[in-house]
C-alpha cells in the first residue's frame, strides 16, 4: 500500500469516527475508537485492493462494529454512507478501474450490512436471553429467600416459648402454635375451631374489646395489655398479650397476630407485693400508705360539697400491756382489737387502717355528717368495751378517739390528720375512754396561743413590753404607800395584752426568765427614780413573780442584780408570789424568799385565800403582807346587802394576819362603800379603780407630784 | 435487621426498571418494551437524556482509568445497574489486571445478570443491597473477602445518590462509607441537578417516579457537601463532560446540558 493510500485511509477512518460519535454511546475513548476504525479501514482497503476480491472482510467489519458495542442502527447507516462517499476516492490511486472499484466497495457494503445485522441480531437475542435468564434466576433466588424466610418463621412459630396465634378479621383463629395451645390447655386443632371472642374473661378491661374493634377497622396497628384467659379446664392464666395487625398489599387489614406470654406467676407476685406494701402484716388491715393514698385520691377528686370523716383512735395505756405481758401478747391484743373493729366498722365508704403502733384510723367518705361519724366513734368505744381474751389473759382496753368531719374543699389531707390528732389528744386529756369532736374554734385558739408564744422572744427584743403602775393606798389616810408594777404587752396586731394572756406561755417556753429579769430591773429603776425625785416618800414598788421565775436557780441573783444596778433600797422592793408558787414546789422559792427577806426585801402572798391556804405554815413564812384576792371583795360590793360570811372571813384573816405581824392589802376596790367596810375591818392598804387605775410611769410621776404637797388623806382617786 | 425485609419483592415486569432503562440508553438489549417506552417518553421531553446517560458512563470510564493511574486497585461500585458495556471491571482490569471490583445493586435482575456475565472472573463480586443500608453493604462486602479495607478503596456512586430521598439522609450514608475506608481512598459521585436546567428537566424528573426509583435533583453545594472529609481532585465538582475530558475530544460547548455534576475526592 502506498504512502499516499495509507494517508488517505487515515482520513477515511477519521471521517468514519466523526460520523459515528454523535450517534450513540461509545464505550471507549476517542483515541481507542480511532484506532479500531483505522484497523477496520485497512482491512476493508486490503479487500478492495486484493487481486481476487472477497467480500468477507466487509462482513467481519460489520460484526466488529457490533462487538465494539456500536449497536445503534444509525451506526450502520453512517458507516455505509461514509464508505460510499469516501472509500473509492481514498483507494483510487491503486490502478483499479473506477467501475471495478465501485463494484468492490458496494460488495463490501453489502457484506458489512449483513455482518452487522447478523451480529446485532445475535447480540440482541443473547442479551434478551441473558436478561430473561437473570430474571428467572432472580425470581428463583427471591423464592428461595422467601422459602428460607418462611422456614425460619415456621421454626420460630413452632418452637417459640411464647404463644403465637393468627386470626382473620372475623376473629376466626386460623393458626396457633403449640405453646399457645398448651398455655390454655387445648390441642392446636381444638383452638383453631375457636373465635377470639370465645376467649373473653370477666377481668378483661372494658377498653380491650374496643381496642380490638379499632384494630379490625384498621384504626390501630398494635395493642398490648395484660389479659386473663380461662383454660379449657376452667383455671385462669394471666398473659402479657400483644396483638399486631397484618395488612395486605393494598393496606387493608387482613390478619391479626397475637403473642402471649404467661405472666401468671409474675402477676401473683406483684399482687402479693402490692398487698404487702399496702397492708399491715400484723392485723391484715390497710396500712398508712394505703390510707394516705386513698385520702389523696379523695382530695384529688374534690367532688362538690363532699365531706370526709375521720375517727382517729389509739388504745389507752397500751404500753402497759406490752411492758407487763410482753410484746407477743401486745401484738395479739392489737390483732384482736383490729379484728373486732373491722367486724364492727367495715362497710362501703369506710376504710379502717392501722397507722402504726396502737393507732388506727377509720376513714368515712363520703361522710354522712358529723353526728353519724360520732355514732361510729361511739360504736367503736362499745365494740372494744367487751374484754378480750388473749392467750388465757382477760384484757380490758379502752380507746380514745378524735372525730373530725370536714368539707373536702375546706381542708387538706395534712390539716385533716392534724385536726384528728389534736382532737384525739383532747379526748385523752379529757380522761380517756371517750371520743372528742373536733372543735374548729378551740383549735383556732390553740393555734393562736401557739403563735403568741412564738412571738414572745421578738417582742422582748423589740421592747414591746411595758410596765403600768397602780398605787397601793393606805386605808387610814389615803396616802400612797407603794405601787404595783403590772406587765403589759403592746402587741402590734392584737393591741394591749394583759399578763393572764401570755405569762403562762412565757413560763411554758422558758421566756419567763429574761422577761422577769426585765420586769424586775425596769420596776426597780423606776422606783429608784421616784425615790430620788421625791425624797422621803418611802414608796415601795411591788413586783409580781411567776412561779416558774421563782424556781429558777438564778432568781435570787437576778433580784440582787436588779437592786445593785438601780441602787434601789431593798426595803422599797416587794415581791408578790402566789401561795402555790411558794408552797407547791421543791422549796426553792421558799429558800429564795428567806434569803431575800434577810437582805431586806419585802414579800407578799398574792391572791391569798384562793388556794388551799396552809395556815399552819403562815407564821413561819418569810412574808410581810397578805394580798387578799378580789373574790373576797365581790361580796362586799353592795353596801346594803353585805355578805356576812365574806365579811367574817375577811375579818378573821385580817385578825390572824395582824396577830402574825403581817399587813393586809386588798385589791379591786371600786366603791367608797367597799373602802369604808374594809377600813372598818382594819385592812391596812388597798388598791383599785376607786383610787387609781394602772397608769404609765409618766402619769404616775405626775400623780405622785400632785399628791405630795398637802399629803391629804384623800390624795388620789377618792370620790367626793 | 428484620428477617422479612431481606426478602426482595417479586419482580414486576409490568413496571419499568431504572437499570433496564439505563441499559437501553446505552444501546443495550437488556430491556423490555415497557422500559423502552418510558425511555422514549423521557427522551421526547428531554432530548439530552440519552446524552446524559452516555456522558455519565463515559465519565465513569475516564474516572476509573484515572483512579487506576493513581494506584487504586479496589473498587466498590454502588448502584452498578445492568452492566452493558464499559463496566468498571473491564476498564480497571484492562489497565491493571489485578484490579478487584464489587458491584452492588438493589435490582435483583441486575444482580443476577451481573453474576452471569461475571462468572469466572475471580476478581469481581456482586451484592444485592440497598444503598440506603451502607452498614449492611459493608458487612456483606467484608464477608466476600474480595477487597482489603486496610488498603485504599474507590467508592463509586455514579448516578445513584439522586435516587436517595432526603428523608433517607444521603449525607449519613456517604459518611458511613467514608468511615469504612482508609486514608488514600477515593469517593466518586455523579448526580443529577436542576442547576442551569430548563423546565422540562423537572418534568422528566416527575416521570422518573414511574420507575421504582424517583430522581431527586440537588444543587451543586448540596452535592459538594457529600465530599465532606474528602479533597476534590482537579477539576473539582463540574458538569460531567468537563471532568478530565479525553484530550483529543473536541471541547463540549454546553456541558451544562447533561444536567449532572461529577467529581472525585480523595480521603486524607
Amino acid at each position: 500500500m502506498s504512502h499516499s493510500t495509507a494517508h488517505a485511509l487515515r482520513r477515511f477512518a477519521r471521517a468514519w469516527a466523526r460520523a459515528i460519535v454523535p450517534i450513540g454511546f461509545v464505550p471507549m475513548s476517542a483515541a481507542e475508537l480511532d484506532r479500531r476504525l483505522l484497523a477496520l479501514s485497512r482491512s476493508l482497503a486490503n479487500a478492495v485492493l486484493a487481486e481476487r476480491f472477497v467480500a468477507r472482510p466487509g462482513y467481519d467489519a460489520g460484526v466488529a462494529l457490533v462487538a465494539s458495542h456500536l449497536t445503534d442502527p444509525a451506526v450502520l447507516d453512517a458507516t455505509l454512507t461514509v464508505m460510499r462517499a469516501e472509500l473509492p476516492a481514498a483507494l483510487a490511486a491503486n490502478g483499479i478501474g473506477a467501475e471495478e472499484l465501485a463494484d468492490r466497495v458496494a460488495g463490501l457494503e453489502a457484506a458489512l450490512a449483513a455482518g452487522y445485522a447478523r451480529a446485532l441480531r445475535d447480540t440482541t437475542m443473547a442479551e434478551q436471553e441473558r436478561l430473561g435468564r437473570a430474571i428467572v434466576d432472580a425470581n428463583a433466588s427471591i423464592e428461595k429467600a422467601l422459602r428460607d424466610s418462611e422456614a425460619r418463621f415456621r421454626a420460630i412459630f413452632a418452637g417459640a416459648a411464647i404463644g403465637i396465634g393468627i386470626a382473620d378479621m372475623d376473629g376466626r383463629i386460623l393458626q396457633v402454635n403449640s405453646a399457645f395451645a398448651d398455655l390454655l390447655g387445648y390441642r392446636v386443632d381444638e383452638m383453631c375451631r375457636l373465635n377470639v371472642t370465645d376467649l373473653t374473661h370477666p377481668d378483661d378491661p372494658p377498653s380491650m374489646w374496643q381496642l380490638y374493634a379499632d384494630m379490625v377497622s384498621g384504626a390501630r396497628d398494635h395493642v398490648r395489655l395484660d389479659k386473663a384467659y380461662f383454660r379449657k379446664d376452667g383455671g385462669v392464666v394471666w398473659t402479657d398479650l400483644s396483638v399486631s395487625l397484618i395488612r395486605d398489599e393494598a393496606g387493608e387489614p387482613s390478619f391479626t397476630v397475637a403473642m402471649v406470654e404467661d405472666v401468671t406467676d409474675r402477676r401473683m407476685l406483684e399482687q402479693r407485693l402490692r398487698h404487702q406494701a399496702l397492708h399491715d402484716p400484723l392485723t391484715g388491715l390497710p396500712n398508712r400508705t394505703l390510707f394516705t393514698d386513698r385520702l389523696a385520691e379523695i382530695f384529688a377528686e374534690r367532688a362538690p360539697d363532699a365531706r370526709v370523716g375521720l375517727c382517729y383512735l389509739d388504745l389507752d395505756g397500751f404500753k402497759r400491756v406490752n411492758d407487763t405481758l410482753g410484746h407477743d401478747i401486745g401484738d395479739q391484743l392489737l390483732a384482736a382489737v383490729a379484728r373486732r373493729l373491722d367486724e364492727r366498722l367495715s362497710g362501703p365508704g369506710r376504710l379502717l387502717a392501722r397507722m402504726g403502733g396502737d393507732e388506727f384510723v377509720l376513714l368515712v367518705e363520703p361522710s354522712p355528717g358529723a353526728e353519724q361519724v360520732a355514732e361510729l366513734a361511739q360504736a367503736t368505744l362499745d365494740a372494744v368495751s367487751r374484754p378480750f381474751w388473749v392467750d388465757r389473759h382477760r384484757l380490758r382496753v379502752s380507746v380514745s378517739i378524735g372525730v373530725v368531719d370536714r368539707r373536702v374543699d375546706q381542708t387538706s389531707p395534712a390539716d385533716l390528720l392534724k385536726a384528728a390528732d389534736v382532737t384525739l389528744y383532747r379526748a385523752k386529756s379529757d380522761g380517756r375512754g371517750r371520743w372528742a369532736m373536733y372543735d374548729a374554734e378551740r383549735s383556732a385558739r390553740e393555734v393562736a396561743r401557739y403563735e403568741l408564744a412564738a412571738a414572745l422572744p421578738d417582742a422582748l427584743d423589740r421592747g414591746d413590753f411595758t410596765l403600768a403602775y397602780q398605787p397601793i393606798v393606805s386605808l387610814d389616810d389615803g396616802a400612797i404607800r407603794g405601787v404595783e408594777a403590772l406587765l403589759r404587752w403592746r402587741h402590734p396586731r392584737l393591741g394591749l395584752l394583759l399578763p393572764d394572756e401570755f405569762v403562762a406561755l412565757a413560763e411554758e417556753t422558758g421566756l419567763i426568765v429574761p422577761l422577769g429579769r426585765w420586769v424586775l430591773e425596769t420596776a426597780c429603776r423606776q422606783a429608784a427614780a421616784w425615790s430620788e425625785d421625791l425624797p422621803g416618800s418611802e414608796m415601795f414598788v411591788s413586783v409580781n413573780i411567776a412561779a416558774g421565775q421563782a424556781q429558777e436557780p438564778t432568781f435570787v441573783d437576778d433580784v440582787v442584780a436588779a437592786l445593785d444596778q438601780t441602787g434601789l433600797d431593798p426595803a422599797l422592793l416587794q415581791l408578790e408570789l402566789t401561795e402555790s408558787a411558794i408552797m407547791d414546789t421543791n422549796g426553792a422559792p421558799l429558800d429564795a424568799m428567806h434569803t431575800l427577806t434577810a437582805r431586806g426585801v419585802r414579800t407578799a402572798i398574792d391572791d391569798f385565800g384562793t388556794g388551799y391556804s396552809n395556815l399552819a405554815y403562815l407564821g413561819r413564812l418569810p412574808v410581810q403582807t397578805l394580798k387578799l384576792a378580789g373574790s373576797f371583795i365581790d361580796g362586799l360590793r353592795d353596801a346594803d346587802r353585805v355578805d356576812l360570811v365574806h365579811e367574817e372571813i375577811v375579818n378573821t384573816i385580817v385578825r390572824l394576819a395582824h396577830a402574825l405581824g403581817l399587813t393586809v392589802t386588798v385589791e379591786g376596790i371600786e366603791t367608797q362603800s367597799q373602802a369604808d367596810q374594809l377600813r372598818a375591818l382594819r385592812c391596812d392598804t388597798a388598791q383599785g379603780w376607786l383610787f387609781a387605775r394602772p397608769q404609765s410611769a409618766e402619769e404616775m410621776t405626775a400623780l405622785l407630784r400632785s399628791a405630795r404637797p398637802d399629803r391629804s388623806t384623800r390624795a388620789v382617786g377618792s370620790r367626793p | 435487621m428484620d428477617a422479612a425485609k431481606q426478602v426482595p419483592a417479586g419482580i414486576d415486569l409490568t413496571r419499568p426498571s431504572a437499570a433496564r432503562v439505563y441499559d437501553y440508553f446505552l444501546g443495550g438489549a437488556h430491556n423490555y418494551a415497557v422500559d423502552r417506552e418510558l425511555a422514549e417518553q423521557i427522551a421526547a421531553r428531554t432530548p439530552n437524556i440519552g446524552e446524559t446517560m452516555r456522558s455519565n458512563r463515559a465519565f465513569l470510564r475516564r474516572a476509573v482509568r484515572y483512579l487506576v493511574g493513581e494506584g487504586v486497585r479496589q473498587f466498590l461500585d454502588l448502584g452498578s445497574g445492568i452492566p452493558t458495556a464499559g463496566n468498571v471491571h473491564e476498564v480497571a482490569q484492562d489497565a491493571a489486571p489485578d484490579s478487584r471490583v464489587i458491584y452492588v445493586d438493589i435490582d435483583p435482575v441486575a444482580v443476577e445478570h451481573s453474576r452471569a456475565i461475571l462468572e469466572g472472573n475471580e476478581r469481581t463480586g456482586v451484592l444485592r443491597a440497598d444503598v440506603r443500608e451502607p452498614d449492611r453493604i459493608l458487612a456483606d462486602a467484608y464477608a466476600l473477602k474480595l477487597l482489603d479495607f486496610g488498603q485504599p478503596v474507590a467508592v463509586l456512586l455514579a448516578g445513584v445518590l439522586h435516587f436517595v430521598p432526603d428523608a433517607d439522609d444521603p449525607a449519613t450514608i456517604v459518611g458511613t462509607l467514608r468511615e469504612a475506608v482508609v486514608d488514600g481512598s477515593y469517593l466518586l459521585i455523579s448526580h443529577a441537578t436542576a442547576d442551569e436546567q430548563p423546565a422540562e428537566v423537572i418534568e422528566a424528573q416527575r416521570l422518573s417516579a414511574r420507575t421504582a426509583t424517583e430522581i431527586h435533583l440537588r444543587s451543586r453545594s448540596e452535592i459538594a457537601a457529600y465530599f465532606d472529609g474528602f479533597t476534590l481532585v482537579e477539576p473539582g465538582l463540574v458538569f460531567i463532560p468537563e471532568w478530565r475530558p479525553d484530550p483529543d475530544q473536541p471541547a463540549d460547548e454546553h456541558p451544562e446540558r447533561v444536567g449532572a455534576y461529577a467529581g472525585v475526592g480523595r480521603k486524607d
